[in-house]
């Protein structure tokens, strides 16, 4: 059984996990499944400064969303711990060949040695990846007013034009950073 | 105030509901990191068009959640703590429909260099990847620091 359940999970068991991952924080709380919000309540609590957006009873409104975080660290913490196989991510042979060709090889682990060992922050391209990623992540997801739990899952899920709109933007900006600035920063 | 006008996620949450979201939460990084859509390798996949997974995984979350949804407001199964279960729509029209692919776009930059938007952050940091950490906490600057622009930015 364990061995079965520390396989990587195909989509068509993951997605609809997911989806009830949706449904279950709506039913238990009447909460809408987001997890960038964290971010901006990590804010309120930690630096509001005069900044009206941090202004708020971050406890009564974001608690909750907190403790659904810490959830999904440990969450990740228990695979890691008692589910991993340690096996390579078994991308397709297309992707493997174009990433070796940026100089980036799928090893064992779930991201890239080349861009996330801590060495890695030392060079440009590592650095751009992690540190200018990171912040782009966390401005455009409030900017957007969600990320792909709140708009592209959430937000399709009920049917809101507004996180469609924001789907695009994720993709369009997603394909500029794959197909532009990787290949620049890693001198492919 | 009747519990069943009260509006979705508007109220605090009690002892039992945050027990209830820790383990919501924990069952869903573990979801996140068996599916292997916390892989910076699999959003490379998936932004190059070679292979299913992803969209599959996206696709299918996304219609199971429209299920689910539509059957507990179909029934009228209000949420466990009395909050009502339609959340309040988005804010759109004209005027009010440029931060949704400008801040969108900036979004998915920051997605394609990283490979982890925030869910998978926070599972990566579980997994004991470090460099999360380092996408964490820049994520967190980059959200005060909208936070300080925000008035100037258009929306």
């Amino acid at each position: 059984m364990i061995e079965l359940i520390a396989r990587p999970w195909p989509w068509f068991v993951a997605g609809p996990l997911i989806g009830l991952t949706v449904a279950l924080l709506m039913w238990v709380g009447g909460r809408s499944f987001g997890v960038s919000s964290s971010l901006r309540h990590l804010c309120a609590a930690a630096a509001p400064g005069r900044s009206s957006f941090l202004r708020y009873d971050w406890r009564r409104t974001g608690l909750w969303n907190l403790v659904f975080v810490a959830g999904i660290v440990f969450g990740g913490g228990l695979a890691g711990a008692f589910l991993s196989t340690g096996e390579p991510v078994a991308v397709s042979p297309e992707t493997r060949a174009d990433l070796a060709e940026l100089g980036v090889s799928v090893g064992p682990g779930l991201v890239p040695e080349e861009l996330y060992a801590p060495e890695a922050l030392a060079t440009p391209a590592g650095f751009v990846v992690l540190v200018v990623g990171g912040f782009l992540v966390g401005f455009g997801a409030r900017w957007a007013g969600g990320c792909t739990s709140g708009h592209a899952i959430s937000g399709l899920a009920n049917l809101q034009l507004p996180s469609l709109v924001a789907v695009f933007g994720f993709f369009a900006g997603g394909l500029a950073a794959t197909h532009l600035l990787l290949p620049i920063l890693l001198g492919g | 105030m009747s519990e069943s006008q009260r509006s979705a996620g508007a109220s605090s949450a009690g002892p039992w509901e945050l027990v209830a979201h820790l383990l919501i939460g924990t069952f869903f990084g573990v979801v996140l990191i068996q599916s292997e859509v916390v892989s910076w390798f699999r959003i490379q996949e998936m932004f190059r068009f070679q292979s299913p997974h992803m969209y599959g995984v996206i696709a299918s979350a996304i219609a199971t959640g429209v299920l689910a949804l539509w059957l507990l407001r179909r029934f009228g199964v209000g949420a466990l703590n009395g909050a009502g279960t339609t959340p309040e729509p988005k804010r759109w029209g004209p005027g009010a429909s440029r931060r949704y692919w400008l801040g969108g776009t900036l979004f998915g930059l920051g997605w394609g260099l990283t490979g982890a938007c925030p869910g998978p952050m926070y599972a990566l940091m579980g997994y004991g990847v470090a460099g999360a950490a380092v996408v964490w906490l820049a994520a967190l600057v980059g959200t005060r620091t909208y936070a300080a622009v925000r008035d100037r930015l258009p929306h």
